[in-house]
This record gives structure tokens, C-alpha cells and sequence, in this order.
């Protein structure tokens, strides 16, 4: 087994809020609360929740595009949390980023030409000729073609789009890609274009992903491995057959069941939850599930569970695995 | 069978703007049975949220505007109803839910308000008979605390919460038909669980007719009886759930269905159809979908198939070849 190549431990991202006044802090939102995990080369992992979970915070806090509170990011065996600036600037070479919406992520006055060799102008790479070179390369490489490089990106439709963004991203020969929600702004037929297209980029270039949406499907299709959070926290982490074949914390479950099966003939039973997601402002006592659990005891509102790990490899953050 | 409260028959709407005639809907036909889940699917462009629009005679015209085709409610033709007819029908027995419960409730007045204004409308009844409806109301679509929620403004709900006000709000007066436009695209999957159980609830229990628009084939397979699946303005297939997912009849509808990533099963690769959708208003000859299809023919290019077949239709020469 090989070492991974970013590891994460304890990431923790909190916000205060300031009411009264001189700016006192009467609260604070745990967008993300200790999160924990670890990535090896190659691999895809896949972190899904529902929305306000923390899982795009976490995607940026990885790139310190947002600065954690606490908490270390091992890449390649350093800790980029100690970078300055400047450092972490460079840092980002190695880790890209591809955003959801295809159409805010795109400079509107930028032709798709300059927008793709801008990271290689901000990392000094190559000169000129080289650059307009890998450009035309790129498009290619993304399913379009070099002419398209003249054009402005009103001119293409949203998967086109995201394919701008993911040749943006492989501009720098990036490590690391992180996609926050690459497709879920996409039409179906479409969005399995995009997929398709992550996949045999990551063969082609042995390209570590953490792919990140609400999507379980998709998720589960393009992931090695899977977390699932809730609430600012992870609450199962395995290998993604794992998961999807045997979930074990009964958010899982319910999530999972609560997707409509594109087929009529499989009626699934679905566990419908009651009521929403609790505000991260006041997450409840003890486990943050167990107000909205079918399977709560009477310990889960006393203690918070953690992260542990089973026989099978399998991590789950429930009492009911003590 | 039952028979058919709405039918449209033909209908054309198009918009008129700098470029000349956009024909957004172009020519479709589909009727909705009495207590029936009738889905709408189809990608984004293709005429599904314009469809319910030129039913509920809320089409933003100028620039759109209905130029052919029937719209029958009951047997009446309402496509070119007068305003004052469209006000009577629009919520009394045709009523419609938006895809934004955000913007679709005004965050100026309180839940109760918004929703005795709608009752209002179409009953006169007194302060307190208003109150106790409303209040009935949202207990029926299951929302706890209904006499506070009544005092409370549209930002101190959530999403599924709101939803749950439009929905209330859409069966204040027992419509005959509910128009759902992608009613729970904008919420989490746990709380589109909530909402879609609600709906096929009150359809149960008010038999209260659904047209589910949406683009997730998921919700369609779990919800609806029948489905209509459209193509740039066009319906290109229309038949039971079962029949269209275990034996698609139109190489688009084939294509959507494997498209899906499995939640139970993992493929290495998914199924793609080639190219996008074409633009609304370009020039075509033929099927519209030729250029993406892969079984295309010859005579795809050239003539334009028709909707075809009986209980299970489909517009493609290849299937009605077969046939």
C-alpha cells in the first residue's frame, strides 16, 4: 500500500457571528467540525451530503481558497497548512480546482484561449508560442477543437463550458483536481459526456480526484471511495461498493433510499426523514443525527459518536457500532 | 379508463423577438387523465416549463404567444380565453407549483396572508372560516405549528417548507389539474423524498390530477402513471412508465435512460449521446434528433417522422419500421 498523497486530519472551518456591538461574538457556525481523510494517487474520492453540509467548504479549505480554522492538510508528505502566501500560491499548481457553475467560473471578456493559458502565465510556464501551443493541445484533449480558442465563452453551451474549465484546470499538469459539483448544472445526456471525459483524463494522466455533489449516482460512479457528511462532520467513510451495497449509519441509508430509482419496477422502500437539516449554528446535542434518526438511543443525545473504524475497513461515526 | 380533463391538442407557442419567430413548443399533443400522474421529461430547452405556461395562460407576452393548436379543459377550448375566464380556471381548477419555492413566495407578507389571498379569491368566506382553512391547509401538507407558521414570513422557512406552503397554497381551492414545474429540483434529496410522498398523498387522496414536469427520469419511474418525453419543442415519445423504461421506443429516450449512472451497479463507462441540443429557432430538416442519433437513416434527414402508435407512441421512423 502506498503513502497517500493528501491526507487530511481535523479540518475544522468555524464562522463566528458578530451581533451587538464592537463586533462581539455571540455564536459560531461549525461549517465543517473535524473532518478527516486520506487520498492516495490515482484514486477518486467522492464526498457527497446535502446542501450546507460543509462539503464544498471543505473542497476549498483543501486549497486554502478559504482558510481553515484548524486542522492539517498533508500533501505529499507536507504540511501546506504552513505555507505563506506566496508558497501556497505555487502549491496550487499541483492542486486544481473545477467549479459548478460553468457559466459564473468563466471571465465573460476573456476569449477561451487566454482563459486557459492564464494558469500557465501565473506559473510562469513556457514562453509564448509554447503556451498558445498546450492551448490548442488542451482543447483537443477536452473533446473541442483548436479554433474554439478564438471565441468567448458565451459562445459555447454548459457542458462545453465545463470542458473550458477542466482544460483550465489541466493547463498546470495538476496532481490533485478538485470538482466541486462539475455536473450538476448539466442536462443528463450531457453530464455523462463530462463524466466520461473526468475518467479517461484520470487514466490518462494518473490524476487524483475529490469529487464533490449531492448527486449519489454520479458519485458513485466516477468514486473509489465515499464520504458522506452531515452537518459539518463525516458520518461514513469506505470504499464505494462498500457503501452504496451495505450502508451503516442510517443517514446513509436514508439518503440512499430517498433517491428515485430511474426504474419503475424497483420500488424502493424509502425511509423519509422527518423535518430538515438542523441549523450548524445549534447543531443538536450529542450526535448531530439523532433528532431526525429512526434508530436513535438514548445515549446519541448525550454523546457525540466518532469516527470509527469496523473490521471491514469501513469508518462510521454511530453509537450503534460501539 | 377515465376520461380526459385536459387535452391539448397541436399546441405552437412561440416567441417573437430580435431574431424573428422562436417556436419554443411546436406542435405537441398529450391529454391528462381524471386522478393521474401524468410527467413531462425532457432536457433544458426542450418546451416543457413553456408547455405548462401557455396552459395556465401565463406566458410573458410580448414575446410569447400561442399560434396554433387547442388547449381543452373539460372540453372547453381555453387557449385564447379572456383574462378575466383564465382567473376564474387558474387556481379553482387548474393550479401550478414553481420550481423556486425562494422566489415564488413574496417575502413582504406573512404565510397566512399569501395563502387567505388565494383562498380569498375564489370563496367568500369569513375572517375566521379563512383562518381555519388555511390553517387545515397546511396541517394537510404536513406542516407542524400551522397557527404560528400563519404569522410567520417566507425567510424564517426552509425550502422543503416553503414548498410545502406552494403546494398548500395550490390546493387551497381543490383544483382539478396541478401543474408541478420541477417541484423539487431545487431541494435536497431527503426533503424531495418529503415532498414527492406528500404530493402522491393529496393525488390519493383529492385525486387531485399531477402534470410533473421535471428532467430526473427518477422521479418520473417513482411517481407517474404515464409520461410524455419531449425534443426540442417536440414530444418525440408518450406512453406508460413501464412500457417507455422497459421498452423505449425513440433512440432519445433509450439514450436519456442510459445515461443515468446506477445507484446499484457500476459501469465503467456511462452511455453518451453525441453533440447537444439544438438551438431553439435553427434551421433543421428531418428529425431533429438525427444529428445525435445513432441508428440515424438516410430518410431521417429528410422527412420528419410523426407521433405514432397507440397507448405507446413515438415519433422515429426506425421503430415504426419495426412495428
Amino acid at each position: 500500500m502506498s503513502e497517500p498523497l493528501l491526507k487530511v486530519e481535523n479540518l475544522k472551518k468555524y464562522y463566528p457571528i458578530k451581533s451587538g456591538g464592537f463586533g462581539k461574538v455571540s455564536e459560531t457556525v461549525r461549517a465543517v467540525d473535524g473532518v478527516s481523510f486520506s487520498i492516495r494517487e490515482g484514486e477518486t474520492l467522492g464526498i457527497v451530503g446535502e446542501s450546507g453540509c460543509g462539503k464544498s467548504t471543505t473542497g476549498r479549505m483543501i486549497m486554502r481558497l478559504i482558510e481553515p480554522t484548524e486542522g492539517k492538510i498533508m500533501f505529499q508528505g507536507k504540511n501546506i497548512m504552513n505555507l505563506s502566501k506566496r508558497d501556497m500560491r505555487k502549491a496550487r499548481k499541483d492542486i486544481q480546482m473545477i467549479f459548478q457553475d460553468p457559466f459564473a467560473s468563466l471571465n465573460p471578456r476573456h476569449t477561451v484561449g487566454r482563459i486557459i493559458e492564464e494558469p500557465m502565465i501565473v506559473h510562469k510556464m513556457g514562453n509564448r508560442k509554447q503556451r498558445q501551443k498546450r492551448v490548442e493541445e488542451l482543447l483537443e484533449l477536452v473533446g473541442l477543437s483548436a479554433y474554439h480558442a478564438r471565441r468567448y465563452p458565451h459562445q459555447f453551451s454548459g457542458g462545453q463550458r465545463q470542458r473550458i474549465g477542466i482544460a483550465r484546470a489541466l493547463a498546470v499538469q495538476p496532481k490533485v483536481i478538485i470538482a466541486d459539483e462539475p455536473v450538476s448544472a448539466l442536462d443528463v445526456s450531457v453530464q455523462s459526456q463530462v463524466l466520461n471525459l473526468l475518467k479517461d483524463l484520470q487514466k490518462k494522466f494518473n490524476l487524483t480526484f475529490i469529487f464533490i455533489a449531492h448527486d449519489l449516482s454520479v458519485v458513485r460512479h466516477i468514486s473509489d471511495s465515499v464520504g458522506v457528511m452531515y452537518l459539518g462532520k463525516i458520518v461514513e467513510l469506505s470504499e464505494s461498493e462498500n457503501l452504496y451495497n451495505h450502508p451503516n449509519h442510517p443517514y446513509t441509508k436514508a439518503l440512499l433510499s430517498a433517491v428515485p430509482v430511474p426504474d419503475p419496477e424497483i420500488k424502493t422502500k424509502r425511509i423519509i426523514l422527518e423535518g430538515d437539516v438542523p441549523s450548524p449554528a445549534h447543531p443538536p446535542s450529542g450526535c448531530a443525527f439523532h433528532d431526525r434518526c429512526p434508530v436513535a438511543m438514548d445515549i446519541c443525545s448525550k454523546e457525540r459518536p466518532h469516527l470509527k473504524t469496523l473490521e471491514d475497513g469501513r469508518m462510521v461515526s454511530c453509537h450503534l457500532f460501539d | 379508463m377515465s376520461e380526459a380533463i385536459l387535452k391539448v391538442e397541436g399546441l405552437k407557442t412561440s416567441f417573437f423577438t430580435d431574431d424573428g419567430e422562436i417556436p419554443a413548443v411546436d406542435g405537441i399533443d398529450f391529454s391528462v387523465n381524471e386522478g393521474e400522474i401524468l410527467g413531462i421529461v425532457g432536457e433544458s430547452g426542450c418546451g416543457k416549463s413553456v408547455t405548462s405556461l401557455s396552459i395556465m395562460g401565463l406566458l410573458p407576452s410580448p414575446p410569447g404567444k400561442i399560434v396554433g393548436g387547442h388547449i381543452f379543459y373539460k372540453g372547453e377550448d381555453i387557449s385564447h380565453a379572456k383574462e378575466s375566464k383564465m382567473r376564474k380556471l387558474r387556481g379553482n381548477d387548474i393550479a401550478m407549483i414553481f420550481q423556486e419555492p425562494m422566489t415564488s413566495l413574496n417575502p413582504v407578507f406573512t404565510i397566512g396572508e399569501q395563502l387567505m389571498e388565494a383562498i380569498r379569491l375564489h370563496n367568500h368566506l369569513s375572517k375566521k372560516a379563512l383562518t381555519e382553512r388555511a390553517v387545515e391547509l397546511l396541517k394537510l401538507v404536513g406542516l407542524p405549528r400551522a397557527k404560528e407558521l400563519l404569522k410567520e414570513y417566507p425567510h424564517e422557512l426552509s425550502g422543503g417548507m416553503r414548498q410545502r406552503v406552494m403546494i398548500a397554497m395550490a390546493m387551497s381551492c381543490n383544483p382539478k389539474v396541478l401543474i408541478a414545474d420541477e417541484p423539487t429540483t431545487a431541494l435536497d434529496v431527503t426533503i424531495q423524498a418529503q415532498i414527492l410522498d406528500l404530493m402522491i398523498k393529496l393525488n390519493r387522496e383529492t385525486h387531485t390530477a399531477i402534470i410533473m414536469i421535471t428532467h430526473d427520469l427518477g422521479v418520473v419511474a417513482q411517481m407517474c402513471n404515464r409520461v410524455v418525453v419531449m425534443y426540442a419543442g417536440k414530444v418525440v415519445e408518450e406512453g406508460l412508465v413501464k412500457d417507455i423504461f422497459n421498452h423505449p421506443k425513440h433512440p432519445y429516450t433509450e439514450g436519456l435512460i442510459q445515461s443515468i449512472p446506477d445507484l446499484y451497479g457500476k459501469k465503467d463507462y456511462l452511455h453518451t449521446i453525441k453533440g447537444s441540443v439544438p438551438k431553439p429557432g435553427s434551421i433543421h430538416k428531418g428529425c431533429l434528433f438525427a444529428p445525435r442519433c445513432e441508428f440515424v437513416m438516410d430518410k431521417c434527414r429528410v422527412n420528419t417522422p410523426e407521433l405514432l402508435g397507440d397507448s405507446h407512441k413515438s415519433r422515429c421512423f426506425l421503430h415504426q419500421e419495426k412495428a
